[in-house]
C-alpha cells in the first residue's frame, strides 16, 4: 500500500497524517509539542510507524506549521510550505464546495477565503493571541475544567454572560470579576466562547464577505461552545471536518501528493525517530549583518543551517554547509 | 567639521559622493544592525513611528564614531517626519550627546533657508558650484537607482539563487569611485554590462508585484526585512513605488519609478482626493495604476502608527475588491516578528501564483 505523510508542527501540538493515494486517512497522531519540535517529530514518527499497516511505503512527505523547516529537514520533505496554504488545501479536500475556512491553532488563527477552489483571501491574527487555544488552556486550567469538557460546559449555559475579549490578560481579569459576582461556570464559559469569537471576527474577518460552506479547523474547533458562538454570531450553520485537529498535517499530505513525481521522494524512512540530533546556533561573521544562524546536526555532522539574511546558508547542501560554517564562524 | 547622516538604503553612497565633492569629512555611520535598533530604542519614545526609532540609532553609532554634525531633513508635515530632526536633537542632547545638527527643510519653507543650509554644507562654494556638484552627484545617484530597479525586477528569473544579488553589489562598486561625467558614464555602462550578464531564465513563470508604501521602510532592507530580495526568490519580480533619488529630489516627476506626482494623484482620486501627508495618497494610487497595468499582487508596507499608510490601509480593501487585485498589508516596527511576516509573505505568493494559473486555463 502507498501513502503520503503529512507533518504538522505547530506551537502546541504536533500532528502526523499518512493518506493513501485517494487521500483518505489512513493513519494520525496529535500530540502535545511541548517546546520541543524535534523530539516531538521523532516521537510522533514512531507512534504512527506502529499504528500504521506493515506493507506501507512511503511515497511522498509534506511538512507545514512553524517548525516547517526543522521538521522537513529531520524527515527528508518533498515540500515545505506555509499553514495558510496547507490548511486551505486539506478544506477543499474535505469539503470541495467550501468557501470560507476558519482556523483557529494553538497560538495563530486564520481566516482563508476561497471561490472555485481558489484562495482569494486570507488573514492570520498580527497583534495578540487572545482567542486562540492557548489561552482557552490557560483558562481551563485555571479553572480546573479539562479542556476537553470546555465545550460541553459551555453548552449548558443559560444565560449569556458578557466577557471583555479584546485582550487575554483583561479577558482573565473579567472573567475573575464575573465568578466573584456568582455567576454560574457553564454561563462564563460560554461567555468567553463568545467573547472569542468576536475577537476572532473583529481582527481577522472584518470587511470581509463569509460566504457558506464555512468550516471550521483547528484545535479549537473540538470545542462545542465555539462552534455554537460562531453559528450565533455568522446566523448559519457550520460544518466542522471529521480530522477538524490534523488538518495542516492533511494538507502538507495532499501537497507532497501533488509535487512527487515518479515516486522520487526525499522521505529518510521512520527510522529517523532514533536519530540523535542537535542544534546550535552561532552568529555569522560573513558580513556587517552578523545574522545569528541555526544548524542542524547528527553526530556533529551538518544537516541544515537557515536564519540568515542573505540566504545563502538555506541554499547550501550539507557538504557546502560545512564549507560556509569554515569560513563564517 | 565631520558630518554624518542617518542610513537609508544607498543614501549614504550618494552622500559620500556629494561631500568628497564640497570638500566635507563625510563620517558614515556602522550600516544598520540589531544593534542600531537596540540603541535607538533605549532612547526614543515608545509611541513614535520606527524610522525615528532607526534614525536616532544611526546617529548614537555616527557620533560613537567621531562624527560631530547630524544632518537631518526637515519637512512641512502633516507627517511626523518634518518633526523628527528636533525630536532627535532634544533626545541626544539629553542623552549628553555633543553635536550639532544641520537641518535641511525643503525649499517648500523657505528658499532662503533652504540656500544658506546648502552654503554651510559647501563652504567656499557659490551657487552655481553647488549647483553643478548636485547636478552631477544626483546624476550617478540616478543610475545608481536604476540599478536597483533593474534588480528588483530580474531577481526573479535569476537562473543561480544569489547571482542578482551578487551582481548588484558589484555593480556599485564599478559606480562608487565614478566622479566625472565622463566616468560616470563609463561606469554606468560597466555596471549595466555586469546586470546583463546574470544568466537569467526569461521563460521562467514569474509573478509580477508592486511595493507601495511608506519611504523609510520602502528603501532600507534592514527594516523591512528584505522582503524584496525574499520575494525575489521566490519567483516574484518587483516594481517599487518609490526610488532614492525621487524622494530626494524635489521634482513631481519620479524619474527613475516613471510615475509622476499629478498621474498618481488622478488615478487616486476616486477614492482619496487630497493629500494626507507622507506616502498615504501615493500608496492608493499606486496599487491602482498598478492594477490597471495588470500586476498580479500589491504588498503594501509601513510603520506602525504611520498616520498617511494607516490612512491608506483603511482605503486599500475597496481598492482591491473593485480593481480586482490582491493587496496585503504589513504594519513594521521593532516589534514585528520575521517569521510571521515571511509566512504570509509566503501564502500571498501562493494565492496569486494559483490565481493566475486559474485565470490562464480558464481562458484558454
Amino acid at each position: 500500500m502507498k501513502g503520503f505523510l503529512g507533518v504538522d508542527v505547530g506551537s502546541v501540538s504536533t500532528n502526523l497524517v499518512v493518506l493513501d493515494e485517494r487521500g483518505n486517512v489512513v493513519s494520525l497522531i496529535y500530540r502535545r509539542t511541548q517546546g520541543q519540535p524535534i523530539n516531538a517529530v521523532k516521537e510522533g514518527m514512531k507512534e504512527i510507524q506502529a499504528d500504521l499497516p506493515g506493507d506501507i511505503e512511503i511515497i511522498g512527505v509534506g511538512t507545514t506549521g512553524s517548525a516547517r523547516y526543522l521538521s522537513g529537514v529531520m524527515v527528508g520533505a518533498d515540500i515545505v510550505k506555509n499553514e495558510i496554504t496547507a490548511h486551505a488545501v486539506a478544506a477543499t479536500h474535505v469539503v470541495p464546495q467550501v468557501r470560507t475556512v476558519l482556523e483557529i491553532g494553538g497560538q495563530d488563527s486564520k481566516i482563508i477565503l476561497l471561490r472555485d477552489g481558489i484562495v482569494i483571501d486570507f488573514a492570520m491574527n498580527t497583534v495578540c493571541a487572545a482567542g486562540t487555544g492557548s489561552f482557552l488552556d490557560h483558562q481551563s486550567t485555571r479553572l480546573g475544567i479539562p479542556i476537553e469538557e470546555f465545550g460541553s460546559y459551555a453548552l449548558q449555559a443559560d444565560v449569556s454572560c458578557q466577557i471583555a475579549g479584546r485582550c487575554s490578560v483583561f479577558a482573565e481579569s473579567d472573567m475573575v470579576h464575573k465568578q466573584q459576582m456568582g455567576y454560574r461556570m457553564e454561563d462564563i464559559i460560554y461567555g468567553l466562547c463568545q467573547a472569542l469569537v468576536r475577537n476572532y471576527l473583529n481582527n481577522l474577518a472584518k470587511g470581509k464577505e463569509l460566504l457558506t460552506p464555512i468550516v471550521f479547523q483547528g484545535g479549537v474547533a473540538a470545542n462545542a461552545g465555539m462552534k455554537k458562538a460562531f453559528e450565533e454570531a455568522l446566523q448559519t450553520e457550520i460544518v466542522i471536518p471529521k480530522h477538524h485537529h490534523v488538518m495542516g498535517a492533511i494538507g502538507a499530505a495532499l501537497l507532497a501528493r501533488g509535487t512527487v513525481r515518479d515516486g522520487k521522494t526525499n522521505f529518510k524512512g521512520f527510522e529517523i525517530a532514533s536519530i540523535d540530533y542537535q542544534t546550535r546556533s552561532f552568529h555569522c561573521k560573513g558580513c556587517e549583518n552578523n545574522c545569528e544562524i541555526v544548524r542542524i546536526q547528527v553526530s556533529g555532522k551538518t544537516l541544515a543551517c537557515w536564519g540568515g539574511r542573505c540566504g545563502k546558508w538555506e541554499v547550501a547542501t550539507a557538504e557546502e554547509a560545512e564549507l560556509l560554517l569554515q569560513t563564517s564562524i | 567639521m565631520k558630518a554624518t547622516a542617518p542610513h537609508m538604503g544607498r543614501l549614504d553612497l550618494v552622500l559620500k559622493d556629494i561631500f568628497s565633492r564640497t570638500g566635507i569629512d563625510f563620517v558614515m555611520p556602522p550600516r544598520t544592525s540589531a544593534k542600531t535598533m537596540q540603541l535607538g530604542l533605549r532612547y526614543s519614545p515608545e509611541f513614535a513611528c520606527l524610522p525615528l526609532k532607526v534614525t536616532i540609532g544611526n546617529f548614537i553609532e555616527a557620533i560613537e564614531a567621531g562624527a560631530d554634525t547630524l544632518l537631518m531633513a526637515g519637512g512641512v508635515g502633516p507627517c511626523r517626519f518634518g518633526y523628527y530632526a528636533e525630536i532627535q536633537r532634544y533626545v541626544l542632547q539629553e542623552a549628553n550627546y555633543k553635536f550639532n545638527m544641520i537641518v535641511l527643510e525643503p525649499p517648500a519653507v523657505g528658499w532662503k533657508l533652504f540656500i544658506e543650509t546648502l552654503r554651510l554644507l559647501a563652504p567656499g562654494k557659490s551657487i552655481y558650484q553647488i549647483w553643478q556638484i548636485i547636478r552631477i552627484s544626483f546624476r550617478k545617484a540616478r543610475i545608481m537607482d536604476k540599478l536597483e530597479k533593474y534588480a528588483l525586477k530580474y531577481r526573479a528569473y535569476e537562473v543561480h539563487r544569489g547571482d542578482t544579488t551578487e551582481a548588484h553589489k558589484k555593480a556599485l562598486e564599478i559606480m562608487e569611485p565614478a566622479f566625472t561625467d565622463m566616468e560616470i558614464t563609463k561606469a554606468s555602462e560597466k555596471a549595466f554590462a555586469v546586470m546583463e550578464a546574470i544568466e537569467k531564465d526569461m521563460d521562467k513563470p514569474v509573478l509580477r508585484v508592486g511595493i507601495v508604501g511608506e519611504f523609510y521602510v520602502l528603501l532600507e532592507p534592514f527594516v523591512n526585512l528584505d522582503v524584496e530580495e525574499y520575494l525575489g526568490h521566490m519567483g516574484v519580480s518587483l516594481e517599487r513605488s518609490v526610488y532614492l533619488t525621487d524622494w530626494i529630489s524635489p521634482s513631481s516627476k519620479n524619474q527613475i519609478m516613471g510615475i509622476s506626482d499629478e498621474e498618481i494623484a488622478r488615478a487616486a482620486k476616486p477614492y482619496l482626493n487630497h493629500f494626507v501627508g507622507g506616502e498615504g495618497l501615493p500608496s492608493v494610487g499606486h496599487t491602482i495604476i498598478y492594477a490597471k497595468e495588470g500586476f498580479d499582487g500589491i504588498v503594501h508596507l509601513f510603520p506602525f502608527t504611520c498616520m498617511p499608510d494607516t490612512i491608506a490601509k483603511s482605503i486599500l480593501p475597496q481598492v482591491s475588491r473593485d480593481l480586482d487585485i490582491p493587496v496585503i498589508s504589513f504594519v513594521l516596527d521593532e516589534q514585528t516578528g520575521k517569521a510571521g511576516v515571511l509566512t504570509r509573505l509566503e501564502a500571498f505568493v501562493d494565492l496569486l501564483a494559483s490565481r493566475k494559473k486559474h485565470r490562464e486555463l480558464a481562458r484558454v
